[in-house]
């Protein structure tokens, strides 16, 4: 009795408070009403989940066709890594996300944390890549799928955000030359888009190198994704040096702190802990950028899903469930870094006065 | 993105590297042929749930990595899109294109590239709703076309109709998926491609085949075929003869499986071909096995057709432009002596 009670204060409360917020509810509710059986009977009542292809096209779309999935996911998940390789790519994976998480729910302390970081990626690309230990040889060219998009996400991320402070203080340096430098930088890559510069790393760098010295392709797209990214960053973080009050810079010259030691411990950790949420955001988009390597044939997530299915007549109509599948892996991956960067925010909060 | 590629193009033609007969000498140093294929399409080069390869391009490289390199699994696949697929080859990322590729003046003459020969001739048709009661596509008028873009089928739809005095309004789009969904869903009233597609995409993609028909007219002659780069008259010669050998090889009736007997038998242009008489490979710097192992690999042109086009496979394309010059088409290999 007493439960119905709390439930109908609770209901009053926050559905049926007013005329405005009652008719918000019944709208919303007739909408779920409306939409909702479809698409239940679409995703679970009617849908295939069986790697059959003529059940799936005997369905013909009534249902979702998850068979696709099913029979693909092994393509989709590590692209064109070679098939009886591909516990590689997955061991690799799950380190990663073993680093990454860690360090996203923080259960290391720093020390421990960069050890990990700076030994996870070496680890990562020897076993992706093999020629030791009795792992044979596979190209950079071939690794696809999640790997490659946590690869490209993660490294970018990791090696933008200090390259970003550096051209951020570089920007509010007294030298002019190095202001010049790092103003030139910024507005030369904030004024290409990303797919541009993604063809020129990859097409025009080898033809520009001299003859017998190749760089891998892999590594100069990296290399692009982190300048770009670093470029954005850095305006970001330029925001949140300007946000830091001139007094407290008086107040460390008044501490007796030297300039670097003010920037190191007054100012910088004020300037970040501002601009965290740009921050996320500039990670998240890096995260679903990555996608835009498949124009130089690098195959991550997207690029993975079709090539697995374009070229294949029996489950080529099924794309649709595939991007759904691959949708929710890049949902997982934001969400969690959005968790995070809320996390972070709340932890660094400075107590109220 | 097209405009782009036309440029880099453009500032890569005179640094284009010319190894000249380098890439052979890659090829067997590396122990691969490096081959760029399409992202997918049915027939000519797909991959599988486990990454493997096949199709008429893809049989196309196996038969060449089986007669430089005695293994046709000796081969590096590379998906590239329409965009991107000269600027590989020209970069000397990939050894050769085999890429369901037009020849055209413009692609032969002028980016720094060799066609070898045709393996397959296509066509651009049209696919429209039969509910429009239309005949001929000459009925189009201000009809709204979907076409996917990079390709030469965008652009022979403007030339086709601008000959005919007919306006249209092409609805162009960069994915083949995103084309195709549009076109089913009601938003143009015809959709155009190769006509090697165009009657499997009527069969399985359609939500309901029989309310489709395919036009009768083709508009545009696409000989598709593999390139090479430039500067490497060897490489250039080992992939034309390997497809004439191919070719060759139907016209003689020499098969997958009947390669052996024949080298035995007493034909002496088969002889020839196969190496048992003449040594044909060393022109090309082979040895004299080249052509039967490549046939051994992939069987003659008619099997390779048959297996992944053909009524074997799911195209079921009719042998049409495709069979034989002595069969009524147009595969005519200029002779291996």
């Amino acid at each position: 009795m007493m439960q119905v009670a709390t439930s109908r204060a609770w209901l009053r409360r926050n559905l049926f408070a007013d005329a405005f917020s009652s008719a918000t509810t019944l709208v919303l509710l007739a909408a779920a009403l409306y939409l909702l059986p479809g698409l239940i009977d679409w995703l679970l009542l009617q849908a295939v989940f069986k790697a059959d292809a003529a059940a799936c096209q005997a369905v013909n779309h009534a249902g979702a066709c998850w068979g696709v999935v099913a029979e693909k996911y092994r393509f989709i998940l590590f692209g064109r890594y070679p098939y009886a390789e591909q516990w590689r790519p997955l061991l690799a994976t799950a380190l990663l996300l073993l680093v990454i998480g860690a360090g996203g729910m923080r259960l290391l302390a720093r020390g421990p944390l960069l050890a990990a970081c700076a030994l996870s990626l070496p680890a990562f690309i020897a076993l992706m890549g093999g020629g030791h230990f009795g792992l044979s040889q596979v190209g950079s060219d071939q690794w696809g799928g999640l790997p490659l998009t946590l690869l490209l996400a993660a490294t970018g991320m990791l090696l933008a955000l200090p390259l970003a402070i550096l051209v951020a203080l570089g920007r509010q340096s007294d030298l002019p030359l190095l202001r010049a430098v790092c103003l030139m930088y910024v507005e030369l890559v904030r004024g290409v888009p990303l797919i541009s510069v993604l063809f020129l790393a990859s097409f025009l760098f080898p033809i520009i190198l001299p003859q017998g010295l190749s760089i891998d392709v892999l590594l100069r797209v990296q290399a692009g994704i982190v300048l770009f990214a670093a470029a954005y960053l850095s305006e970001t973080i330029r925001g949140g040096l300007q946000a830091v009050p001139v007094g407290q810079r008086d107040a460390a010259a008044a501490l007796g702190l030297r300039r670097w030691q003010a920037m190191r411990w007054i100012i910088l950790p004020q300037a970040l802990r501002a601009v965290i949420p740009s921050i996320m955001n500039s990670a998240v988009s890096i995260f679903k950028d990555t996608s835009l390597v498949t124009v130089v044939s690098l195959y991550e997530l997207t690029g993975s899903l079709s090539l697995a299915l374009a070229g294949d007549a029996e489950w080529r109509s099924f794309h649709l469930e595939g991007y759904i599948f691959i949708g929710l892996i890049y949902w997982v991956g934001c969400y969690s870094m959005s968790r995070f960067s809320a996390n972070l925010e709340h932890d660094s909060k400075l107590p109220q006065e | 993105m097209r405009i782009l590629t036309i440029a880099l193009t453009l500032l890569l033609l005179p640094l284009a590297p010319a190894h000249a007969g380098k890439t052979l000498d890659q090829i067997r140093q590396r122990a691969q042929v490096v081959c760029g294929v399409s992202t997918g399409v049915i027939g000519f080069s797909s991959a599988d749930s486990r990454g493997r390869w096949n199709g008429l391009d893809v049989d196309v490289c196996r038969a060449i990595a089986a007669a430089v390199l005695n293994d046709p699994d000796k081969v590096k696949y590379v998906p590239l899109n329409a965009q991107q697929r000269f600027t590989a080859l020209q970069s000397g990322e990939v050894d050769l294109l085999s890429r369901n590729t037009t020849w055209t003046l413009t692609r032969d003459a002028s980016l720094g590239l060799h066609f070898t020969a045709v393996t397959y001739y296509d066509g651009q048709g049209f696919l429209v709703p039969k509910k429009l009661r239309i005949t001929s596509a000459r009925q189009l008028k201000n009809a709204e076309i979907c076409v996917q873009s990079g390709t030469t089928t965008e652009k022979n739809l403007s030339d086709w109709f601008k000959a005919q005095g007919i306006k249209i309004k092409p609805v162009v789009f960069e994915k083949f998926e995103a084309s195709i969904k549009a076109f089913f869903s009601g938003r143009c009233q015809a959709y155009t491609t190769d006509a090697s597609a165009l009657a499997f995409i009527r069969s399985k993609e359609a939500p309901q085949p029989d309310d489709y028909m395919v036009l009768p007219e083709l508009i545009s002659k696409e000989p598709l075929g593999p390139v090479v780069r430039r500067g490497d008259d060897e490489w250039f010669a080992i992939v034309k003869w390997v497809i004439f050998a191919l070719i060759e090889a139907e016209e003689y009736g020499i098969t997958q499986a009947n390669v052996e007997q024949m080298k035995a038998g007493g034909d002496p242009a088969v002889q020839r071909l196969l190496g048992s008489a003449e040594d044909s490979g060393k022109l090309l710097g082979l040895d004299r096995d080249w052509a039967a192992r490549a046939l051994k690999a992939v069987g003659n042109y008619g099997e390779m057709f048959q297996r992944n086009v053909g009524s074997a496979s799911p195209l079921k394309l009719p042998r049409g432009a495709n069979a034989l010059w002595n069969k009524g088409g147009l595969m005519y290999a200029p002779p291996i002596r």
